[in-house]
């Protein structure tokens, strides 16, 4: 299927390197023109309201942006925290025992892998919401989907399967004669998982929380789903451009979130080799 | 007994996760096809929803499909390549070039097409194509695709074969079909599923770039969440995880192959 490719090829006699060279070029073309040039424009942009660049130093100044800030890295610390247990709980479980049906729940915990952040508010919804599932369960007015808590579970919700194979790919490295060696020492299980298990998992530990983190910060489409009323960094991002036209802020705002996110996913990877799609 | 108790507890973690992250889609597979939801199940079962779904939605799904796959022979054409010359030049150069388009990992979809609209959001004809879209798909996947196959290429001995077809006289050109490509093929798979599952699902790029009139699959759903009754908005999710979780499936199978040649 290459015949005709190596053909046209064929006429230009090249040298390995010019080769080389040619399998840059689309590379080059495109980083150039859709992510360098682009990226550029956006930090520029940042620059060109009355304030300048100082426009930087009016984000920490104005309150509102500073509390959407603080929200934000609220909300993403503790749904940091609560992926990082409940993961590592079943990741731990799943490596370590055989059962029937083991595949089976594997495969629901990592299914959401693929579900954009608008699904996760969907499903959020259908927990929650007014026609929700826990609201038609109970008695009295359970509507949580639109709040804090919504919002929370929703992270929860896309961030589990990323922070389970983080994990489960760092706990099947583990040898589980350490744990034996611990065992018929007759070292108590709370203190084979103290001593033994999560020393051996800390990189991936601190990986797969920089991975749930810099989502959990980055996420649009859970809160925009959710229309929640908290306000979050990339919500006010979005409401900055398209209601307020305040350009220049919306800029500001992306280079600083996108400078965390980038510099929390650059200590993933320095800890382990993982790379999870951001998303949510 | 402390053993088994632990054993429990971890236990009745992993189930509640389960049900935690099934529950709700279950719920959604399920009010796709009840003819009222608020009723339940017991008001008897339809595919009347789904039918109105394709009725108001097929053009957002075929246009999905579209961009996708677009998006597929977008990042082969320039991730490929660019893989086996990053692997051909293993450098500091390399390297900084590989973290620089991984970009788009890191970085927010949102600031992303801000970062687009910004540049090329005043060219109207560009603006309103659907390409305009296409760009931002093919900015988020093509680093899956990249170090596929970059991970493929690093685990064999490029370098040896690559001479031996040399010194037989093969073109460089003729090493990269014959050798290079027939040998990444796992990588090349592996990555074309990831690029697909990610372009047909991919939303914070997207509802930022597209117009009233270019609607992807995610931006239809964020549409009918907003507008539609329940049963219409499920059965469209419905009809997203029909498509989505057999790619997933053959994505996860794809990947674990590459990675057992890699090891």
């Amino acid at each position: 299927m290459f015949r005709p490719i190596v053909v046209c090829l064929g006429i230009l006699d090249m040298t390995q390197r010019q080769f080389l060279l040619l399998c840059f070029l689309p590379l080059a073309i495109f980083t150039l023109a859709f992510l360098a040039l682009p990226l550029a424009r956006l930090i520029l942009a940042s620059s060109e309201s009355e304030a300048g660049w100082a426009i930087y130093l009016k984000i920490l100044q104005t309150p509102r942006y500073l509390s959407t800030l603080l929200q934000t890295v609220l909300v993403s610390v503790a749904v940091t925290f609560a992926a990082l247990a409940i993961s590592t709980t079943a990741g731990l479980f799943l490596v370590r025992n055989t059962f029937p049906g083991r595949s089976v729940l594997l495969s629901i915990l990592t299914l959401p892998l693929a579900f954009p952040g608008v699904v996760v508010g969907f499903m959020i919804i259908l927990l929650g919401g007014r026609q929700g599932l826990v609201n038609q369960l109970l008695p009295g007015h359970w509507v949580f989907a639109y709040s804090v808590l919504g919002l929370f579970l929703g992270y929860l919700y896309f961030s589990i399967p990323r922070v389970l194979l983080t994990v489960m790919a760092a706990a099947e490295k583990i040898d589980p004669a350490l744990e034996e060696a611990a065992l018929t020492l007759g070292a108590p299980s709370y203190r084979i998982t103290l001593d033994v298990l999560l020393p051996a998992l800390a990189s991936a530990l601190i990986a797969a929380g920089a991975i749930a983190f810099a989502t959990a910060m980055g996420a649009f489409g859970t809160a925009f789903t959710l229309a929640t009323k908290i306000d979050v960094l990339p919500m006010v991002i979005y409401t900055e451009f398209t209601l307020s036209a305040n350009i220049a802020m919306a800029s500001a705002l992306s280079v600083v979130l996108g400078l965390v996110t980038w510099a929390l996913l650059l200590i993933a990877r320095s800890f382990s080799g993982t790379t999870v799609a951001a998303g949510g | 007994m402390l053993k088994s108790n632990t054993k429990l507890l971890q236990l009745s973690v992993t189930l509640a996760a389960c049900a935690f992250l099934f529950v709700p889609t279950l719920q959604s597979v399920l009010a796709g096809v009840t003819a009222n939801y608020f009723r339940g199940v017991s008001s008897g079962l339809t595919l009347k929803w789904v039918g109105q779904v394709w009725e108001l939605y097929a053009g957002s799904i075929f246009l999905s499909i579209q961009i996708a796959l677009a998006c597929l022979a977008a990042t082969l054409i320039i991730g490929v390549p660019a893989a086996y010359a990053l692997a051909r030049n293993p450098g500091r150069m390399s390297r900084v070039l590989e973290e620089f388009i991984s970009l788009p990992l890191a970085v927010p979809g949102l600031a992303l097409a801000l970062a687009l609209l910004q540049l090329y959001g005043t060219n109207h004809g560009f603006r309103t194509h659907w390409s305009f879209i296409l760009v931002g798909h093919v900015l988020y996947t093509l680093p899956f695709m990249v170090r596929s196959v970059m991970s493929v290429l690093a685990a064999i001995d490029l370098k040896t074969l690559e001479e031996g077809a040399a010194s037989l006289g093969a073109s460089p050109q003729r090493r990269f079909f014959d050798i290079v490509v027939p040998n990444a093929l796992p990588g090349i798979l592996a990555g074309a599923l990831t690029v697909v599952t990610l372009s047909i699902g991919e939303f914070n790029l997207t509802w930022m770039l597209h117009t009233p009139h270019l609607k992807t699959l995610p931006v239809g759903l964020a549409d009918s969440y907003a507008s539609m009754r329940l049963e219409v908005a499920s059965a469209y999710t419905l009809v997203f995880f029909v498509m989505i979780v057999p790619l997933l499936l053959a994505m996860q199978w794809a990947s674990a192959r590459a990675q057992r040649i890699t090891q």
